[in-house]
């Protein structure tokens, strides 16, 4: 088969971080190859090189024979090169036409070419089985089909190689297989694809080789058909790792009830008439497509939003209307979606945020003044307690790795023996090894016998944990299953919202 | 193709060496100006420098100036930090001179108790005039730098009104001047026969305090935490409402002090010419300073040796002492450029 891509040599320094050390790549024509490495292992600065969004240090990219000058995205769409960045760059409040136009549009030219490219576009997206509507409004679109656009974008540009950066992170499982299906079908009519990954299971499915990255070097190259998913991890971690297995025990009495719960947020129903318990020692995981309530629920049960109808009781107390303050008097823990919008505050220290919650409690504070010293000695248990790497209490918390940052703020949630635990997305964005750490601390608060909801997207990590699971549905949950009911096949069915109206829990 | 790069850290000698580049890079900028007025601008930053701090006297009428400037400093950090956008200094200076004269022209009082009851009034005042924006921003989203910016216009036009009639002083034949506090309440001198009072110890011990609040106080974490992250301090139950209304006060009260020592230590009687634009300076000292307490006494003194260096400096070379304001504005313009350059680096 022809090479229709060769990287070669490429380094790329940022200060003292070197992000790709002495890579070489290549790219057959009609070939899906997965660039799989976890986070910071150099993935998308490799992307990023070749794409001309950065220059490298040293290094050549050849793209069908042809050496690319560094530094210049303009040269790289030229050649044929097209990306797709996990973070969509489209105008929500343009049609797909003029979104799929823009910017390959020549500034002087008259009149624009509206209904020649409308005819492009729809051949395209004939072509590679990519249906679209050119009119409708990019801002009314889902997740799914913004993609569809983004990667029409590139192929209207001529894109012959397509990069995709973790296409899948915003997708629902159903979504992903059809987007790999046709990423297939695409390849069948000449476009050879690089798509960039850390889950195991879809560089399994969808490619016919893997190029594994780790600390910015390329450890290892396989063809797909010759590996399997635990030399895939262990190469990408470097060591074994593997997740915690949770045992069956003993569930104790409900510690959180919620009954008929209703939010409403910009005049919209964000959460209807949910029901759920949560009892001593229990895991219930919560699934669903993002985007169907997830945000009100972890709102709710972090005390920023509160139920306009329904009770939420925690231990025998209404706690509906108290704030985040009131929600940890009571017992409660959370663990916020996105740990760096809420989670912490990346400017200060790991004492000060370790602290954040209970700034006000005569444990850190005495007369408005805070107890520096009792603070920074809790830091410091809590560093060595939840194995918090490269960090001492002083240490600035925007400096720490997702996965540390997540361990502290499972430290600050957990050493105060809460009854309650919402855990709300609680690996996403980690690695392997990070993600391994997050569910043993969980399944020990659980044996603990502390009741934890969990909330997540990833349908392993929900089977895994969970001792029952329900399904969140455009603000509506499912009746509770129990894990061992949970099939991948149940449980897409019940994230589609295809449920018995006498299982709906309402 | 040159990019940004957010550094991982920032080094001690770059948060020292930011302003000072920034005040070399503006006082090179004011030299064009200065050299289009016909004269070295060696020769006139010479001069400069000696009219603010050539002699004992020049030094005391430095620091003189240099007071006002640390509490409206002081007020601005304390408000940036929160990401309250106070550009009201101004106002709330005219409004605790004001209010000190007011009260201080006719309080029977002796002047150990009045002259601490009076500062207390003049900070009300302020912390009264900042707590209006404040509490638009947080009801209904109003942008509080167009507030506190226009209010400014509107207490000097209070404060021409009151000092052409209800509190116009009939002693000062016909000069727009307020009625005077009572010799009771005047601040003692620091040192006999200057201007320089008492007053400048009180800033800096306002400095001390607003440093311990900052630093070591409950609300101030929770202030830095607002400012810095607003949606993981709302997480963490710190409520902004409260934190920003907080902050407001006591910027507020600050600048209002700044205006109440102003009448108590120099001017007695308030006019409305009285301020060169102390709480407009204040922002750029603040600047200067990153919004350090311990960095604001030092700014202030350098913004005040720039004020009174430039009348030295008009006097003795016929430059208008207007280039003081060209300076000290560019300081900040430079500052800005500088303080991204401490919190990013260029990589090509």
């Amino acid at each position: 088969m022809t090479k229709v891509l060769e990287l070669h040599g490429i380094t790329k320094r940022f200060g003292t971080l070197t992000a790709n050390d002495d890579v070489t790549l290549t790219l057959a024509e009609g070939e899906i190859l997965a660039l799989l490495g976890e986070n910071g292992a150099g993935k998308t600065t490799l992307m990023n090189i070749l794409f001309g969004h950065y220059a490298a240090d040293a290094g050549t990219v050849r793209v069908f024979g042809e050496e690319l000058p560094p530094g210049l995205p303009r040269a790289a769409i030229e050649v044929g090169v097209g990306m797709v960045h996990q973070h969509f760059t489209l105008a929500g409040n343009l049609t797909v036409l003029e979104n799929v136009m823009l910017g390959s549009e020549s500034l002087t030219r008259a009149r624009s070419a509206r209904s020649e490219a409308r005819k492009k576009l729809l051949q395209i997206a004939e072509r590679f089985g990519l249906p679209v509507n050119p009119e409708a409004k990019v801002r009314s679109l889902s997740v799914g089909e913004r993609q569809r656009v983004e990667i029409l974008k590139a192929l209207y540009r001529d894109a012959r190689i397509l990069i995709l950066d973790e296409p899948t992170a915003v997708l629902a499982r159903p979504e992903a297989m059809r987007l790999f299906e046709t990423l297939r079908d695409m390849t069948k009519e000449g476009l050879s694809l690089i798509f960039i990954s850390h889950k195991l299971h879809e560089v399994m499915a969808a490619s016919d080789r893997v190029a594994v990255l780790r600390g910015g070097k390329m450890v290892a190259e396989r063809k797909t058909s010759e590996t399997n998913p635990g030399e895939l991890a262990e190469l990408m971690v470097g060591r074994k790792v593997e997740r915690p297995v949770r045992h069956d025990h003993e569930i104790g009495a409900p510690v959180l009830i919620a009954n008929n719960v209703r939010v409403e947020e910009d005049d919209e129903m964000r959460l209807d008439d949910v029901s759920f318990t949560v009892h001593a020692g229990e895991i219930l995981g919560i699934v669903g497509v993002s985007g169907n309530g997830q945000a009100s629920l972890g709102g709710l049960l972090s005390g920023l939003v509160h139920p306009s109808a329904g009770q939420l009781a925690l231990l025998d107390e209404d706690i509906g209307q108290l704030g985040p303050r009131g929600m940890i008097r009571a017992g409660a823990g959370r663990v916020p979606e996105d740990r760096h919008a809420e989670g912490v505050v990346g400017e200060l220290s790991l004492w000060e945020n370790a602290v954040l919650e209970r700034l006000r409690t005569p444990e850190f504070s005495r007369r408005g003044f805070v107890r520096q010293r009792a603070a920074r000695e809790y830091t410091s248990g809590l560093i060595e307690r939840f194995d918090i790497r490269g960090a001492n209490p002083d240490t600035r918390t925007r400096l720490l790795s997702g996965g540390n940052m997540q361990k502290l703020i499972l430290g600050r949630v957990l050493t105060n023996g809460p009854r309650f635990v919402l855990a709300n997305q609680p690996t996403r964005g980690l690695d392997e090894g990070a993600i391994a750490a997050v569910h043993a601390e969980l399944l020990a608060a659980r044996a603990e016998g502390a009741a934890i909801l969990l909330i997540s997207e990833e349908l392993e990590e929900a089977v895994a944990l969970s001792d029952r699971i329900q399904a969140i549905v455009k603000g509506r949950l499912s009746k509770p299953i129990s894990a061992d009911e949970a099939d991948p096949q149940r449980l897409g069915l019940m994230m589609a919202g295809v449920w018995k109206e006498d299982d709906d829990a309402a | 193709m040159m990019r940004l790069e957010r550094r991982t850290h920032v080094p001690l000698y770059l948060v020292v060496i930011a302003p000072l580049a920034a005040i070399f890079i503006a006082l090179l900028l004011a030299a064009g100006l200065i050299a289009a007025a016909g004269v070295n601008p060696l020769t006139a930053y010479g001069e400069m420098l000696t009219g603010a701090l050539g002699s004992r006297l020049s030094i005391t009428e430095m620091l003189t100036r240099a007071t006002p400037l640390i509490f409206t400093g002081l007020a601005a950090a304390v408000a940036f930090r929160a990401r309250l956008w106070n550009i009201g200094g101004e106002g709330q200076f005219f409004v605790g001179a004001l209010v000190t004269a007011w009260i201080g022209h006719s309080l029977g009082v002796p002047g150990w108790i009045g002259i601490p009851l009076l500062m207390l009034a003049g900070m009300a005042a302020g912390a009264a005039l900042l707590a209006g924006p404040a509490y638009l921003r947080l009801r209904f989203g109003v942008d509080e730098v167009v507030t506190t910016l226009l209010l400014n216009f509107i207490v000097i036009l209070f404060v021409g009104l009151m000092i052409e009639g209800p509190m116009r002083d009939p002693l000062a034949f016909g000069w727009p001047s307020s009625v005077p506090v009572d010799g009771d309440f005047r601040l003692p001198d620091l040192i006999p026969r200057t201007r320089l009072h008492i007053g400048l110890l009180f800033a800096i011990a306002a400095a001390g305090a607003v440093w311990l609040i900052l630093a070591r106080t409950v609300f101030g974490a929770e202030t830095r935490a607002a400012g810095l992250n607003a949606s993981a301090a709302a997480f963490a139950g710190i409520s902004l409402p409260r934190t920003i209304m907080g902050v407001a006060l006591l910027s507020g009260a600050l600048a209002g002090l700044a205006g109440s020592v102003e009448v108590m230590g120099v001017t007695a009687g308030v006019t409305t010419t009285m301020s060169p634009g102390f709480g407009y300076a204040g922002i750029v000292v603040a600047m200067l300073a990153a919004l350090h307490p311990a960095g604001v006494v030092a700014a202030a003194v350098f913004v005040a040796t720039v004020f009174v260096g430039a009348d030295a400096m008009s006097r003795a070379t016929g430059v208008p002492s207007f280039i003081a304001d060209v300076i000290v504005a560019l300081c900040l313009l430079t500052m800005i450029v500088a303080l991204l350059f401490t919190t990013y680096r260029v990589r090509r």
